[in-house]
């Protein structure tokens, strides 16, 4: 497969590779992403599930699967792409946002905690 | 003085063999402007921090109500439905606009680029009549923590938007005058990394602002 994909490669690249990507991509891409939004706002607006706490964890679910196929599908991120560069910062970026945003909720969440509440501080 | 020569050699022949292994894969980079593209992509990666320390601000003050409006009362999940489907049609509007590109279809470019174009000011106008809805609730950015962080967080990704649309405008109008020439084709997937980009981020604001804060 790759030995025969390679003395095109340039070419390729250029035409396919590059950014473009294909009718077939951009439409599986649109497909997935449809369904990955309908599901999540289907169930907080109905409420078809009791449990919020599970309801939660689906909706944060298919984000994180959405983020992923618009990733693949319509900004073309793969392992050749700028010679694995967009990639790499890519996940590097990935790295830092989780520490950030998971790193302040649980900082700020103990701190919360220990503290004593504003109501008490009030009254 | 010599050393310092030889160091700047040194420094000048580093910075060769780095540029040359970075570009070994892609032979197309001389035309097509792979530099710019990466560099373009980086600034993406550091605009996506920017959003990270917006998302988790908001995080962090997204249950500080002070006594005012809670996400359930004044949030209307219909609109941010359209608002979400609006931006998910400019993501594939966006893309028919690159294959046309591919094809050197100047005019399926153009319209292309209209229709997203159009589409994204749906999407702001929507926004703004969303933010002047709350306001006339007297869900106004001071009322308190959460609503501050929401407009904050909301109106930035609105206006990154906003400037994507101006940025569309003038790729018509480019595009109009000089063809689908190599500027313009860099340009125009540098615009597809941005718009695309700023749907990532919206799944991130109608999952955690809206649809989470609607479950709290």
């Amino acid at each position: 497969m790759a030995d025969h994909a390679h003395p095109a490669a340039p070419e390729e690249m250029h035409h396919g590779e590059h950014g473009h990507g294909s009718m077939k991509s951009y439409l599986t891409g649109f497909l997935l992403s449809a369904v990955l939004t309908a599901v999540p706002f289907w169930l907080v607006m109905t409420g078809a599930l009791a449990n919020p706490g599970l309801t939660a964890g689906i909706v944060i679910a298919c984000a994180v699967v959405q983020i992923v196929v618009h990733s693949i599908c319509f900004l073309h991120v793969d392992t050749r792409s700028e010679g694995g560069w967009t990639l790499m910062t890519f996940v590097f970026t990935a790295v830092i946002v989780a520490i950030t945003i998971g790193g302040s909720v649980w900082i700020m969440y103990h701190l919360n905690t220990n503290m004593m509440p504003m109501e008490a501080v009030a009254g | 003085m010599i050393a310092h020569a030889l160091d700047a050699e040194a420094a000048r022949q580093a910075e060769e063999i780095t540029w040359h292994l970075a570009e070994k894969d892609d032979h197309d980079h001389g035309h097509s402007g792979g530099a710019t593209l990466i560099g373009f992509w980086i600034y993406l990666m550091s605009d996506a921090l920017i959003f990270a320390s917006i998302f988790a601000t908001f995080a962090v003050v997204s249950t500080g109500y002070a006594g005012g409006p809670t996400p359930r009362e004044i949030f209307d999940l219909p609109l941010v439905a359209l608002n979400t489907a609006l931006l998910l049609f400019s993501s594939i509007t966006y893309g028919f606009a690159m294959l046309a590109m591919e094809r050197g279809r100047q005019a399926g470019v153009q319209l292309w680029l209209a229709v997203t174009g159009l589409l994204g000011i749906a999407f702001v106008g929507v926004e703004l009549y969303e933010f002047s809805h709350l306001i006339a609730e007297g869900a106004t950015p001071q009322r308190s923590a959460f609503l501050s962080g929401f407009f904050t967080l909301v109106a930035t990704h609105g206006l990154h938007v906003t400037f994507g649309i101006i940025w569309i405008g003038v790729m018509i109008a480019q595009v109009a005058q000089r063809g689908l020439n190599p500027d313009n084709r860099r340009r125009l997937m540098c615009l597809s990394m941005f718009w695309h980009f700023l749907d990532i981020i919206w799944i991130g604001v109608f999952t955690f602002v809206y649809l989470l804060g609607v479950l709290r």
